[in-house]
């Protein structure tokens, strides 16, 4: 027997004798969390209605193969035709690794998923299943230092998706000076990807937590107690941020497929 | 306004014990280290409480309250509903000495693990300046009062007793990043340690040292993480390893 069940410890038989709904946190994670899985996994095996001039799917930007359409391709289309048993490989396999490894090494989310998947444990003071735990110390978890790798690969797509949402100032001739409902929901999405980007602990940290002189650097020092602030916020901005690019999909999706109309203001 | 509120307390030794029913009078205001108080005074004479300030300052009223690591003194009954039992338990994540009382020695032996702060050579006592935004970050760590149900409430112990003798625990993770933050410590190796020696890649970040705090030290957000940042810095990114090494980047160290 170990942990609460130690020799000992005080001998309580219960795992938890905690009165409140505890459970109910990591269980609203699993459904949101399995939810967002199925969803993206189905679009990114979808590979069709993902553009809509000026439109793309944050799930499928940059477009990189030549599966992609030409003018939605922002980077062109480096990759040619990649295909396995001569069928074509979704343009969004190439791509969704970055921002998935950023998720999942995010101190928040691994934070939720132990919880919530792993159940490591599944809450406070509630005993958890597992008879061994060696934390982030063995492979494969120990990678989960590489957090910065997939941090600097995020700040790269802001910056694609940033471009996109620009470019959605169009109509669908490609003239500047138009604004539809699409324009504001890919500026949304680049706006909340940002945020979550801005918030991270990681970028806290490169930007100026780990000076040992703030003193000496008064600007990094500035940088780093607004990024601060915002690092309260970073559990907030990693749920909207998840949930608005699943919407921006949803909205590109029902657009391209002929669903709805994106609607012009000017 | 006095009610009467239903207890479990467990008493007990490090060989048996049980949650034991009680009634007792409550008054308006009072907290749980009050009732408890009242239960010892006119029902369980020798039931054993660790307690010294009843202000939340001293840390030694720890205990669990309906399973949730907390002090009692800081844990208003008006908290609870009326017709809620309130169980109260030892912490559950160390040796029961006895009732309420365990043997928290575990954390002053993680403490003397701990290499001290170390003054620049150069500098006589009394000579050291310090400027405040240099020093603010560390003086949020100094807020622990030790009452250690960070330690309590981390699964890493508390739910695996062999992880005891490689993993220090929250509480000693917020000493090692409060004086690696320090502008005049000169302990060269605070990051290595801290992963090698002291069990910080055993932490899966999972945020309950932070919830339990009576402090409000954000113990993962503030020390845990930046520190694991650091030993990202020195261990696992190969580029700033390299820089530290020919002289090129600042602060590292």
């Amino acid at each position: 027997m170990s942990g609460v069940f130690s020799a000992t410890r005080a001998k309580i038989s219960e795992k938890t004798l905690r009165t409140d709904r505890w459970w109910l946190q990591p269980a609203i994670t699993v459904a949101v969390l399995v939810s967002f899985i199925i969803y993206s996994t189905i679009r990114a095996f979808e590979a069709k209605f993902y553009f809509a001039e000026p439109l793309i799917s944050p799930f499928y930007s940059p477009c990189l193969t030549a599966a992609c359409p030409t003018n939605g391709s922002l980077l062109g289309q480096p990759l040619g035709t990649v295909a396995i048993f001569g069928m074509a490989i979704s343009p969004a396999l190439f791509i969704l690794v970055f921002p998935l490894g950023f998720r999942m090494t995010c101190y928040y989310y691994r934070k939720a998923y132990y919880r919530s998947f792993w159940q490591s444990p599944p809450a406070c003071a509630v005993a958890e299943p597992h008879k061994t735990y060696t934390g982030e110390t063995k492979a494969p978890l120990i990678l989960q230092n590489g957090h910065r790798w997939f941090f600097m690969a995020g700040l790269v797509f802001n910056v694609l998706l940033t471009i996109d949402a620009v470019l959605a100032f169009r109509n669908s001739e490609g003239q500047w000076g138009h604004m539809s409902v699409g324009s504001l929901v890919l500026l949304t999405n680049a706006t909340l990807l940002w945020l979550y980007s801005a918030s991270c602990h990681t970028c806290r940290h490169t930007i100026g937590g780990r000076l040992k002189h703030f003193s000496k650097h008064p600007l990094r020092y500035k940088l780093w107690t607004w990024v601060s602030v915002l690092n309260h916020k970073h559990p907030t901005f990693a749920w909207i941020s998840l949930i608005g690019v699943a919407l921006s999909d949803i909205y590109v999706r029902a657009v391209s497929s002929g669903s709805i109309t994106n609607f012009y203001f000017f | 306004m006095t009610r009467k509120l239903n207890m479990r307390i467990w008493r007990g030794n490090s060989t048996d014990g049980s949650l034991k029913d009680v009634q007792v009078e409550a008054n308006e205001g009072e907290v749980v280290l009050d009732v408890i108080h009242r239960v010892q005074a006119t029902q369980m004479g020798d039931l054993a409480v660790r307690w010294n300030c009843k202000a939340g300052k001293c840390g030694s009223c720890s205990m669990e309250i309906n399973g949730k690591p907390r002090l009692a003194c800081m844990t208003q009954v008006s908290s609870f509903d009326e017709e809620e039992t309130i169980t109260v338990t030892p912490l559950r994540a160390f040796p029961v000495i006895k009732d309420l009382v365990t043997d928290v020695s575990f954390n002053y032996k993680k403490a003397m693990e701990i290499p001290a702060y170390a003054h620049p050579a150069d500098l006589a006592p009394g000579e050291a300046r310090m400027e405040q935004v240099d020093v603010e970050r560390s003086q949020e760590f100094r807020k622990c009062i030790e009452c250690f149900l960070c330690q309590d409430t981390c699964h890493v112990i508390r739910d695996h007793e062999e992880n005891k003798k490689s993993f220090a625990g929250p509480r000693f993770f917020i000493r090692i990043a409060e004086l690696d933050m320090h502008p005049l410590d000169t302990l060269r190796n605070r990051k290595h340690t801290a992963q090698e020696e002291h069990g910080l890649g055993m932490c899966n970040i999972t945020k309950c040292c932070t919830e339990v705090c009576p402090e409000h030290i954000r113990i993962t957000d503030n020390a845990i993480i930046p520190l694991k940042e650091r030993v990202v810095d020195v261990k696992y990114d190969p580029i700033r390893w390299l820089g530290s090494k020919i002289g090129k980047r600042e602060g590292i160290l």
